[in-house]
């Protein structure tokens, strides 16, 4: 009976209380934020990765117990994880971090939203009614999550907020200098035109003064059709776009498929932390983008 | 800066023309020193001036930001009272046109499925419940069924939850899947033989999740079985275990047990295994599903099934069944194939075909179906 005992006691262990407060965050960027914020004190975990399409993800058995430790569930929102975390939130059990309560988190209610519409019809496509859900391109977003995210933290840890609160000056002080670093490296992208895959980049390209023209999709959601790219190609043969944006876990043949015949560069983005080899956290993310941008449209 | 320039200029003229022409050194390094200092204020001034406009300009910014949010902003409509407070509501609809070789048959031609009328939503900050009617036209009338009409916790501790009502049960995999998430157009045969296609009944359900990272659930039921006069003839307990491998594979292995009522039990278990390359469902995925039943009531009877279902894209799958059914004299079995396309996650067109062979009976089947949903979609779970 004993030896029962101890050997449930050594499986249970690992997932037993630790004294680091259980940050399940639906996407990288989050996790990385939590880890900037929270620091030693924050054991953060992301759902999915930069190669996954957020939108598309199993409610599986892993994810369900990763939600059912934590304290603080943190997602981009939006609806972006609507076919999947409310199945998660059901089945884990954990009241703490239902929405409504401190433990239930979206970052995308702290940001100004951009293309929120009350027209809910599925023959356009996949609308989000609150608003485009990618808001990690743009790091004024970032800075504004960073702020209520260390502010939740302090919430629900009261006993270490001076904590929280320091990591969160010394984040923004190394960010708002890393922002003006890469708004003067941006000035010859402004009014550069861009094509994108599918619309995640609104928030970016907004931020970068990049007109988005086109999209490959015609409807959002939906794969893009040979008669969009031929429509494409005719507009564009002729310029009308410097580039082509796509995100890593999309379709590459769309993109290619247009660069080749309407002459335009196609390049991948990274859309979030992991994204590429360069995107290692917040601050590289960034580096990366607008290295990548600048090498093909910053000739002026 | 040039109406600076031009008072420092005056300034430093009407110093001149004060200090007689005879000046001594030390006078003129007082004169140096006040330009310095007045110098130095001027640029403290225009630096603060600068850092001012600075702010003002990204005040200005957020200004548009907010400007464009207050445009794009949908105008909410305002409470009306009674309609406040809605909860979720879709509806799926489907249909079949299904032929048999040989002779014409019972349910040859075209059918509408069950319209599933589903409805769910927060009761309170302890509850939620969930509904799904179905609506079917069998036999020439219309018929109105309640599928599942349950309430159940949000805010138990510990990790515990229960549900109270009537459900599908929780045993097995497929037992508490809605038909319209099935990959096939019709049920498992061991489902449809051992279950009359599943188990649902009124009760009460208990589930605990264990805080550990591998997934471990344990849960028992309590239901009203039949004939069973005092109302509480079966129960049930099932067990769900489950992890990831890797990034691209997550698994589900679990076991149930079934008491249906003093002399029949269900034993089942059940093994799942999801494969996306880097975990990336949406491009392309391959699931495989088995399941074992056994029913032992005045004799022992087993059957089992196993499929697999792969999308080489987005909107195709391709899928394959094998089912058979070990009974008292009969060993039937069944081979199916099937293609689906869906335009959208909200619509699905199927074509499937099945070999069917038995001591009795063989045959070949081909059928198609459509599976399309308006209203709000629940998340599927695993």
């Amino acid at each position: 009976m004993r030896r029962l005992m101890l050997t449930l006691l050594f499986v249970l262990a690992p997932g037993l209380a630790s004294a680091e407060l259980e940050i399940f965050a639906c996407e990288p960027e989050w996790a990385a934020l939590a880890e900037e914020i929270g620091g030693d004190l924050v054991d953060a975990y992301s759902a999915t990765t930069a190669l996954q399409d957020p939108h598309y993800i199993q409610a599986r058995p892993s994810l369900i117990a990763k939600v059912r430790n934590a304290d603080l569930v943190i997602c981009s929102g939006a609806q972006l994880e609507i076919g999947w975390l409310p199945a998660l939130l059901q089945k884990a059990n954990n009241r703490k971090v239902l929405p409504g309560n401190d433990g239930y988190m979206e970052a995308s209610s702290f940001v100004v939203r951009l293309d929120a519409t009350a027209n809910l019809d599925r023959a356009k496509g996949d609308i989000h009614p609150q608003g485009n859900p990618h808001i990690q391109t743009d790091p004024h977003n970032i800075a504004a999550v960073a702020r209520a995210l260390s502010e939740r933290l302090a919430k629900i840890d009261h006993v270490n907020s001076e904590h929280y609160a320091k990591n969160l000056k010394q984040f923004i002080t190394k960010w708002e200098q890393a922002l003006s670093g890469w708004e003067d490296l941006a000035e010859p992208l402004r009014g550069k035109r861009a094509i994108t895959h599918h619309k995640s980049w609104v928030y970016l390209l907004r931020w970068l003064g990049i007109e988005e023209v086109e999209h490959l999709e015609a409807i959002p959601g939906l794969p893009p059709t040979a008669t969009h790219l031929a429509k494409l190609t005719t507009e564009f043969s002729s310029g009308g776009a410097d580039v082509i944006i796509r995100s890593p876990y999309q379709h590459a043949k769309p993109s290619e498929w247009l660069s080749e015949r309407a002459g335009i560069p196609a390049i991948i983005l990274p859309l979030t932390v992991g994204g590429t080899e360069g995107a290692t956290d917040l601050f590289s993310l960034f580096d990366d983008i607008l290295e990548r941008l600048i090498e093909v449209m910053g000739d002026a | 800066m040039r109406v600076v320039g031009l008072m420092n200029a005056g300034l430093m003229l009407a110093l001149f023309l004060s200090v007689p022409a005879l000046a001594q050194d030390n006078e003129i390094e007082d004169i140096r020193a006040a330009i310095d200092e007045l110098r130095a204020d001027y640029e403290a001034r225009i630096s603060e001036l600068e850092r001012r406009l600075a702010v003002a300009e990204q005040n200005s910014t957020q200004a548009v930001y907010a400007a464009q949010q207050a445009q794009s902003m949908p105008s909410q409509p305002a409470d009306s009272g009674s309609s406040a407070f809605n909860p979720a509501i879709g509806v799926v609809f489907q249909g079949f046109l299904t032929g048999y070789d040989g002779e014409p048959q019972e349910g040859e031609g075209f059918a509408v499925g069950e319209t599933e009328l589903i409805m769910s939503a927060n009761v309170d900050d302890k509850f939620a419940a969930y509904l799904t009617a179905a609506l079917a036209f069998e036999d020439g009338e219309s018929e109105l069924e309640v599928e599942e009409a349950w309430v159940e916790t949000t805010a138990l501790p510990a990790g515990f939850s229960a549900r109270f009502g009537r459900m599908f049960s929780g045993i097995g995999y497929l037992n508490a899947k809605h038909s319209h998430t099935w990959d096939f157009a019709d049920q498992a045969l061991p489902y449809q033989a051992f279950l009359d296609g599943r188990y649902v009944d009124n009760g009460v359900q208990l589930r605990w999740l264990a805080p550990t990272d591998l997934y471990l659930e344990i849960g028992g039921e309590i239901m009203q079985g039949e004939d069973d006069p005092s109302g509480l003839g079966a129960s049930s307990v099932f067990t769900n275990v489950g992890g990831d491998v890797g990034v691209s594979n997550s698994w589900l292995a679990g076991a149930s047990y079934l008491d249906l009522d003093a002399t029949t039990s269900l034993s089942m278990a059940h093994f799942v295994w999801k494969w996306a390359p880097q975990g990336n469902w949406k491009e392309r995925n391959f699931v495989f599903q088995t399941e074992y039943l056994e029913r032992r009531g005045t004799s022992t009877e087993s059957g089992w099934y196993a499929q697999a279902v792969f999308q080489p894209i987005q909107r195709w799958r391709f899928g394959a069944r094998a089912d058979q059914l070990d009974l008292d004299g009969d060993d039937p079995r069944r081979y199916t194939v099937m293609m689906d396309w869906s335009n959208s996650e909200f619509s699905r067109l199927r074509l499937q075909f099945a070999r069917s062979e038995s001591a009795f009976d063989d045959g070949n089947q081909w059928g198609l179906q459509y599976i399309h949903s308006i209203g709000a979609h629940g998340a599927h779970t695993f």
